[in-house]
């Protein structure tokens, strides 16, 4: 064990003092913080009150057009209209709407934003719908009390009886972060794990190393000190893009000069959205799992990489021996839509009990609720099956990473897999 | 004979179909500097891995220092192997540091012996340079010093001299003698015959997978020597007679072989009553002249 607990240190430390990784744990963060503000100040910058002007012979439809938070009508004279056609520019107006009979036209200087034109047009036909039902003598407060709006709530009874609020958008998008997540660690870890056997062995350390360790050990504690580095690079990016996400929407909500009072009450009211949408998922059982799943799905994948390591002598010859590993990791990346729309089905089962599969499809499913059973049967299968690919693969490594300049095929590893140690 | 430290008996190993040793036996003695020899192919690199506990052998017994060979041995063997490297992107010290300690040093006791080696290697000033810096000779250096930090019972080393230029060559050896002085029992892997001779006391010839000489070199010598002598004249013909038959001539340079129940005595004054010599030598087979003359007989 001791052995292990050394390997594993020298290559945790060896990959997190790497300019890559550093560079990779400030920038992943930039991004993710870009993606959580850009959005929201997008979303301010289109909220920015907007003059319009509108040039009509009489006021019919200029009576009935609305002012809201995003629009400000007011009606101009003819003579001033054509003034405001010629210099926008100088004019507080962002648009011009001329209205001629039921002809609308909206003049800007500028490309005019889909939402001034869609909420434009919203008011326009409205009152034009009015104005017909009108005329065939249909009464607009009974039109009123007529439109009603429906919310379905959805349930989910349990065998035990008890009902719970199903939440499918929470759920999607749980079991979506968590699918993805886990698609990425498997592939960014695992070949970092097959890369670095790849390095012992055309470095020619690998049997100097081998006659202090087993085999076995220095493939473990590769494989344990990889699982550490993704760790430390994912709890530092959440640290970090919440930080830098603070950070910017203190800068950002002190220039809009919003005060914090209603920035406490919207953060509030998002709160309660939050705890009543995620309200039927069971959030404990999902982070337990998740890192279950992380961890063994990792661990299972990343044991076949290092033998794939171990039988090439350099990573242009991994490919005929990645492809079939990651075929099925692809396979659950693009199921991963379909399965969210129906996670009870035939195939969301089965790819969730496959060992391949299951660390992402699982993930997927589980916000949506699955039967104990199918967990514990898809949890131990992952767990024996962890054991037995490294069992195998360590069987594989410990005769690949002494054979130079052999081109292995299929065949030769499965002759390796008898070799007595 | 002194007790041997390391014993194979009939060890066997198969890959597939393939033999890479046949019923090997040595038997390695305490202090000795054993030289372990075989043509390319021939299952000394097998042989080695199976000391090193790398690999295990399908049948035959292996006794290290008069118990069986156990894992814990490991830190009593330093290997060398011919494969060797070190990880480019780390630091030298901190590389030797980690070596050290996978071999069961501690990290106080690996520090202190590695600046004691580092120093007397005159290599102290690359501690903090990276492996990548440094050319093919110097690094062998550190993978020697790593081979021996922990003071093994048993060395060995497989072709260490090559990537060595001479002079650091001549260094290694010097050290590898004076490893042996102290007591460390030494297998030393290589095809340059003129350094068995120079530095082994025992030797073990592999061939096809097969052990097909072993024992002391001097015993070896004395079973490959016959009766045959140099003989150089001043400008005179020499011609056979009772006493001895010519192998071969070229100008005045004479091989003869003793006849059968002949001295050398005899051929000797046969030979200075009839002309001047120059010289009169005894033909001792060198280790390259036994080394081929045993592969290819067997």
């Amino acid at each position: 064990m001791h052995k292990i607990w050394l390997i594993l240190k020298r290559e945790y430390l060896v990959r997190v003092r790497k300019k890559a990784f550093i560079v990779m744990t400030i920038v992943g963060p930039l991004l993710m913080a870009a993606l959580l503000i850009v959005p929201t100040y997008l979303a301010e910058e289109s909220q920015e009150l907007r003059n319009i002007a509108i040039e009509e012979d009489g006021f019919e439809f200029t009576n009935q057009l609305e002012d809201n938070e995003f629009l400000h009508f007011s009606k101009i004279p003819q003579e001033k209209a054509t003034l405001l056609k010629e210099g926008f520019t100088e004019s507080n107006y962002y648009a011009l709407l001329h209205i001629e009979e039921n002809n609308f036209t909206l003049y800007s200087n500028q490309q005019i934003s889909l939402s001034v034109s869609n909420g434009i047009e919203n008011q326009l036909e409205k009152i034009i719908e009015h104005q017909k039902l009108k005329a065939a003598g249909i009464d607009l407060t009974i039109l009123e009390s007529a439109e009603s709006t429906v919310n379905i709530t959805t349930k989910i009874i349990s065998e035990d009886g008890n009902t719970t609020n199903s939440q499918a958008e929470a759920s999607m998008g749980i079991g979506f972060i968590c699918g993805i997540l886990i698609y990425m660690f498997i592939f960014m870890y695992g070949t970092m794990v097959m890369r670095g056997v790849i390095e012992e062995k055309t470095s020619r350390i690998v049997e100097v190393i081998i006659s202090s360790v087993k085999p076995f050990q220095l493939m473990m504690g590769k494989i344990l000190g990889v699982a550490l580095v993704g760790l430390t690079q994912f709890v530092l990016w959440i640290l970090l893009t919440f930080a830098i996400a603070t950070i910017a929407e203190l800068l950002f909500m002190d220039a809009s000069s919003m005060t914090t009072e209603l920035n406490a009450a919207q953060q509030s009211v998002l709160l309660s959205e939050i705890s009543s949408l995620t309200g039927g998922i069971n959030l404990i059982q999902i982070f337990v799992s998740f890192l279950f799943y992380f961890l063994a799905g990792y661990l299972m994948y990343s044991s076949l990489f290092a033998a794939v390591g171990s039988a090439v002598d350099a990573e242009a010859d991994t490919q005929q021996f990645v492809l079939p590993i990651t075929i099925p990791l692809i396979l659950s990346f693009i199921l991963i839509q379909p399965i969210m729309e129906n996670p009870d089905g035939t195939l969301a089962f089965w790819m969730s009990i496959i060992p391949f599969t299951s660390p992402v499809i699982m993930m997927v499913r589980l916000p949506f609720g699955v039967a104990n059973w199918e967990l514990a049967l898809s949890v131990g299968i992952l767990i024996s099956s962890f054991i037995l690919t490294t069992w195998f693969a360590g069987r594989i490594y410990r005769t690949g990473i002494l054979m130079y300049g052999k081109k292995a095929s299929y065949k030769e590893l499965w002759k390796w897999l008898s070799y007595k140690a | 004979m002194k007790e041997p430290i390391f014993i194979a008996k009939d060890v066997v190993k198969q890959y597939g179909d393939y033999t890479a040793l046949n019923k090997v036996s040595i038997s390695v003695p305490k202090g000795s500097i054993y030289g372990l020899l075989g043509p390319n192919g021939a299952g000394k690199t097998t042989l080695m891995r199976i000391i090193n506990q790398i690999t295990a052998p399908d049948s035959g017994s292996l006794i290290f220092d008069g118990v069986p060979l156990e894992k814990h041995h490991i830190s009593e063997i330093g290997y060398l192997p011919e494969e060797r490297g070190l990880y480019k992107k780390m630091k030298v010290g901190e590389q030797a540091l980690y070596l050290a300690q996978l071999k069961g040093m501690s990290y106080t006791d690996a520090l202190a012996k590695l600046k004691f080696w580092f120093e007397k290697l005159d290599i102290l000033s690359w501690w903090n340079k990276k492996v990548e810096e440094l050319s093919k000779g110097m690094a062998q250096k550190i993978q020697f010093v790593v081979t021996v930090i922990h003071e093994p019972k048993l060395l060995i080393f497989d072709e260490p001299f090559s990537g060595f230029d001479p002079i650091n060559a001549a260094i290694i050896r010097k050290e590898i003698l004076e490893l042996s002085e102290n007591g460390t029992t030494i297998i030393f892997s290589t095809h340059r015959m003129e350094s068995v001779e120079e530095i082994c006391d025992h030797i073990a010839l592999i061939n096809k997978s097969q052990t097909v000489l072993e024992g002391p070199i001097d015993e070896i010598k004395k079973k490959f020597t016959n009766n045959s002598y140099e003989v150089i004249t001043a400008n005179k013909e020499l011609s056979e007679n009772d006493y001895f038959s010519i192998i071969s001539k070229k100008d005045t340079t004479f091989r003869i072989l003793l006849k059968e129940g002949k001295t050398q005595q005899e051929a000797l004054q046969s030979i200075v009553a009839a002309m001047e010599i120059i010289s009169f030598k005894k033909e001792i087979p060198s280790m390259e002249e036994i080394f081929i003359k045993a592969v290819n007989n067997a």
